[in-house]
C-alpha cells in the first residue's frame, strides 16, 4: 500500500542529493554565461579580428599569495593602457622564495566582475602548474587583449592573480588517482587547449594531466 | 506445536496489547507513542547540553577580555551549540511531536513505516555521540561555526572534521527517514472522511515541512560530502587553487539553510494554530488561508537563500532580487499572524500555560520577523551582517519562536501523554521567568549588534561591557528557568491530578476522543470523520 509513494519519495531524496552535486557545474555555467564572480575563462583565446582604436582601457596587474605560499610574482609594468582588440604582452617575473622545489598555480580574477568575460588571454602562466626549483626565478609572458565588446562604462580593469602552493595537494592526488569531481575531468580538454597556445610559457616539469592542470 | 496452537499463542500475545518491559521496550519499539516520547526526551537532553554550551559562551562574554576559556574552545562552543540546538533540540522535538500527534490527529493506528521509525530515532543518539565526543579529542571539535563555511571547514579545520561530517550525515538520514514516514502516514492513512481541507493545521504544516526536509537535507548531505572530499581526498569543490570556488559553498549551504529555518518554524505555526483556537474557544480564523500561506512560505524559501550572502559581492540585480523575494515572505507570514490575532479577537480567552506560551510566541516571533525584514534590506544588511543584531534576530525566531512553541505544545499535550495534569503553579513560574529572562537575554543584543559588536568573538570592545553583563545575566536566568520545565515534566510523568480525555474544554480534534493517558494503541479501527 505504501510502496508506490515510498518509491517516489526515495527517488526524490536521491534526486536532491544528485542535485547538490549538479549545482557545482551549474554554478560554473551560470557564472560563465553571466560573467558574474570575476571568473575568467581559463582557456586560451584566438586573436581578435577587429580593433577599436578610438578607445583606451587601462589594465592593471596585481598578484598576491594565498596563505603561506612561498612565491613572488610581479608584472614588469603595474599598468598598461590598451586599445580593445589589440594584442598586448606583459612580462612577469616569478620567484620561488623557499629552499624546496614547489609547484605554483596562479588563479586569475578580473575586477570589475562584469568585465571578466571581455578579457581574453592567449598565453598565460596561469594555464599551467608551474614547477619551480628552490629559489628559482622564472620569466613569463602574458599575452592578452580586451574585447571590443567591452561595455562602454568600463575604462579600467584589474587582473589579479592569486598564487597557490599546490605541491602537497599534488602529492595527495597521486594517492587518489581517480578523481571524484567530474568538474576536474571536464577540465582536461581545456588544459590541453591551453597548452597548445602557451608556447611562451615555460612548460611545467610535471605534465600531470590529472590533478590541477587547470585550463 | 502445531500451527494452530502457534496461532493461538500468537493471538494471546496480541491480546494484552501492552508494551514490552525493560530497556527492550525502548530499543525495539515500533510504537509511534514510544518513539515520540524518545524523540521528545532526547531533544530535551540535547536542549540542556546545548544550553550548557550557551552558558559557557555567556560566562566568557560576561566581562570584556579573555578569562574562562581559550578562543579556540569558545569557537567550538558557538559551533556545537548551534549544531546541537538546530539538529538535536528543535528538529527532533518537532519530529517527536509529529510521531505522537500526527497518527492520533488523523485517526491512524500508528505511523506508516514503524520499523523505519525505530531506525530514524535510534541512529540519532549516535550522531550526537560522535559530534560531542569530538570535543574531547586532540584538536577539539568543530570550531568553524555551525554553517561550516569553506575554507574554514576544509583548509583550516582539524582532522576531527570527518567526525563532524559523519555526524551530520547521520542526522540527515534520520530526519529524511522521519520526513518520509510523516508524508506516507498523512497521505495514506487518514481516517475515512478526513479530507485534505479537514486536516488539523499541525498535520498540514508538518506535511509541508516533511517535503522541505526531503528537498534540502540531501543537499546538506551533499555539501558536507564535498567538504569531506575537499579536506581528505584532494578534490577542489571549494578551493580556488583547483578551480573551485569558496563562495559556491555558501550558495549550496544556504540553498539548504534557508528552507531549514522554515523546517524549524512551520511546525511551530501548526502548534500555535492548534492552541490559540482552543483557549479562545473559537474556530481558527481563515483555515484555508493558513494552508495556502504555509505552502507559499515553503515555496518562497527556495528562492531567497542568497540574502545570507549579500556581503559576498553579488551583482546589484541579484541583491535586488533576493531582497524583494525575502520581503515577499512577510506577506504569507503576516497572513498567519493576523489570523491568530483574529482568532483571539472577541474570543472567550483563558490564560492557561500553553496559551501564555502561544501568545508570547505571536508577539516575540513577530518581533524576530521584523528584525528579519531589517536584515533583508540589502544596504542595511552590510551594516548588520555578522553582528549581534543577527544573533538577536535568529534567537527571537528560534527561541521565542520555535522553542516557545515546543514548550506550548508540551504543556498542551502533556496531560494527554501522561494522564496527569502538570503543576500549574510551577508551569506559570516557568513561563514568566522564561519570558522575562529571554528578553533580558536577547533584546539588548539588538543594541550591541547595531553598535557593531561582531558575533562569534570571545572578546569585545569596552563600550559593550554593560550590555553584555546584562545579556549574560538574562542568559543564566533563562538557562536556570528551563530546569523548572524539566521538573514540571518529570513531576507530571510521576503523577498528579488525573486528566480527563478532553483536557481543555475548547479543544477540538481526534486526539481528545481517546482516553488520557492515550492508550498504547489508538484508532485500531479508524474513526468516522464528519
Amino acid at each position: 500500500m505504501h510502496t508506490p509513494l515510498l518509491r517516489k519519495l526515495v527517488l526524490l531524496v536521491l534526486g536532491m542529493f544528485a542535485f547538490a552535486f549538479a549545482l557545482v557545474p551549474l554554478y560554473d555555467v551560470f557564472c560563465d554565461i553571466t560573467g558574474l564572480n570575476g571568473k575568467v575563462e581559463l582557456k586560451a583565446a584566438e586573436a581578435s579580428e577587429e580593433q577599436d582604436l578610438a578607445r583606451k582601457v587601462d589594465v592593471s596587474f596585481t598578484t598576491h599569495t594565498q596563505g603561506k605560499a612561498p612565491f613572488k610574482v610581479q608584472a614588469a609594468t603595474y599598468q598598461v593602457t590598451v586599445t580593445p582588440g589589440t594584442l598586448t604582452e606583459v612580462s612577469f617575473t616569478a620567484e620561488n622564495l623557499s629552499g624546496d622545489a614547489r609547484i605554483m598555480q596562479a588563479i586569475p580574477s578580473v575586477s570589475p566582475g562584469k568585465a571578466a568575460k571581455y578579457l581574453h588571454k592567449l598565453a598565460c602562466f596561469c594555464f599551467d602548474q608551474q614547477s619551480m626549483k628552490a629559489h628559482q626565478k622564472m620569466a613569463f609572458t602574458l599575452r592578452f587583449y580586451v574585447d571590443t565588446e567591452l561595455p562602454t562604462g568600463i575604462g579600467e580593469l584589474t587582473l589579479a592573480y592569486t598564487l597557490y602552493d599546490i605541491t602537497d595537494r599534488n602529492a595527495a592526488n597521486q594517492n587518489f588517482p581517480t578523481h571524484p569531481t567530474t568538474k576536474q575531468l571536464g577540465d582536461f580538454s581545456r588544459a590541453a587547449v591551453g597548452r597548445d597556445y602557451a608556447h611562451s610559457i615555460q612548460v611545467a616539469v610535471y605534465q600531470q594531466i590529472r590533478g590541477l592542470s587547470h585550463g | 506445536m502445531t500451527s494452530s496452537t502457534q496461532q493461538a499463542a500468537h493471538e494471546q500475545e496480541h491480546d494484552h496489547h501492552g508494551p514490552a518491559s525493560g530497556i527492550k521496550r525502548w530499543l525495539f519499539t515500533t510504537n509511534h507513542k514510544d518513539i515520540g516520547s524518545l524523540y521528545l526526551l532526547f531533544s530535551l537532553l540535547m536542549f540542556l547540553i546545548g544550553g550548557g554550551m550557551a552558558m559557557v559562551i555567556r560566562a566568557e562574554l560576561f566581562q570584556p577580555g579573555l578569562q574562562l576559556v581559550d578562543p579556540h574552545f569558545f569557537n567550538q562552543m558557538t559551533t556545537v551549540h548551534g549544531l546541537i540546538m538546530v539538529f538535536g533540540a528543535v528538529m527532533p522535538a518537532f519530529t517527536g511531536l509529529a510521531n505522537w500527534m500526527v497518527p492520533m490527529m488523523i485517526g491512524a493506528p500508528d505511523m506508516a513505516l514503524p520499523r523505519m521509525n525505530n531506525w530514524s530515532f535510534w541512529i540519532l543518539p549516535f550522531a550526537f555521540l560522535i559530534l560531542l565526543s569530538s570535543l574531547f579529542m586532540e584538536g577539539g571539535g568543530p570550531a568553524f561555526g555551525w554553517t561550516f563555511y569553506a575554507p574554514l571547514s576544509t583548509t583550516y579545520s582539524n582532522d576531527n572534521t570527518a567526525l563532524f561530517v559523519f555526524a551530520v550525515h547521520i542526522m540527515g538520514v534520520s530526519s529524511i527517514m522521519g520526513a518520509i514516514n510523516v508524508i506516507v502516514t498523512i497521505v495514506n492513512m487518514r481516517a475515512p472522511g478526513m479530507t485534505w481541507m479537514k486536516l488539523p493545521l499541525f498535520v498540514w504544516t508538518w506535511l509541508i515541512t516533511a517535503f522541505l526536509l526531503i528537498a534540502v537535507m540531501p543537499v546538506l548531505a551533499g555539501a558536507v560530502t564535498m567538504v569531506l572530499t575537499d579536506k581528505y581526498f584532494g578534490t577542489s569543490f571549494f578551493d580556488a587553487a583547483g578551480g573551485g570556488d569558496p563562495v559556491m559553498f555558501q550558495h549550496i549551504f544556504w540553498f539548504f539553510g534557508h528552507p531549514e529555518v522554515y523546517i524549524m518554524i512551520l511546525p511551530a505555526f501548526g502548534v500555535i494554530s492548534t492552541i490559540v483556537p482552543t483557549f479562545s474557544r473559537k474556530k481558527l480564523f481563515g483555515y484555508a488561508s493558513m494552508v495556502y500561506a504555509t505552502s507559499s512560505i515553503a515555496l518562497l524559501s527556495f528562492i531567497v537563500w542568497a540574502h545570507h550572502m549579500f556581503t559576498t559581492g553579488m551583482p546589484l540585480a541579484g541583491e535586488l532580487f533576493f531582497m524583494y523575494a525575502t520581503m515577499l515572505i512577510s506577506v504569507p507570514t503576516g497572513v498567519k499572524v493576523f489570523n491568530w490575532v483574529a482568532t483571539m479577537w472577541r474570543g472567550s480567552i483563558s490564560f492557561e500555560v500553553p496559551m501564555l506560551f502561544a501568545i508570547a510566541f505571536i508577539v516575540l516571533f513577530t518581533l524576530g520577523g521584523f528584525s528579519g525584514l531589517m536584515l533583508a534590506i540589502t544596504p542595511a544588511d552590510f551594516q548588520y551582517h555578522d553582528t549581534y543584531f543577527v544573533v538577536a534576530h535568529f534567537h527571537y525566531v528560534l527561541v521565542t519562536g520555535a522553542v516557545f512553541s515546543i514548550m506550548a505544545a508540551a504543556y498542551y499535550w502533556l496531560p494527554k501523554w501522561t494522564g496527569y495534569m502538570y503543576s500549574e503553579t510551577l508551569a506559570k513560574w516557568h513561563f514568566w521567568l522564561s519570558l522575562v529572562s529571554v528578553n533580558i537575554l536577547f533584546f539588548p543584543m539588538h543594541f550591541v549588534g547595531l553598535a557593531g559588536m561582531p558575533r562569534r568573538i570571545p572578546d569585545y570592545a569596552l563600550q559593550f561591557a554593560d550590555f553584555n553583563a546584562l545579556i549574560s545575566i538574562g542568559g543564566f536566568a533563562f538557562g536556570l528557568s528551563q530546569l523548572l520545565f524539566v521538573a514540571v515534566v518529570f513531576k507530571c510523568i510521576a503523577g498528579g491530578q488525573r486528566a480527563p480525555a478532553k483536557v481543555w474544554d475548547g479543544a477540538e480534534g481526534l486526539e481528545w476522543d481517546v482516553a488520557s493517558p492515550a492508550p498504547y494503541h489508538t484508532f485500531s479501527t479508524p474513526p468516522e470523520v464528519k
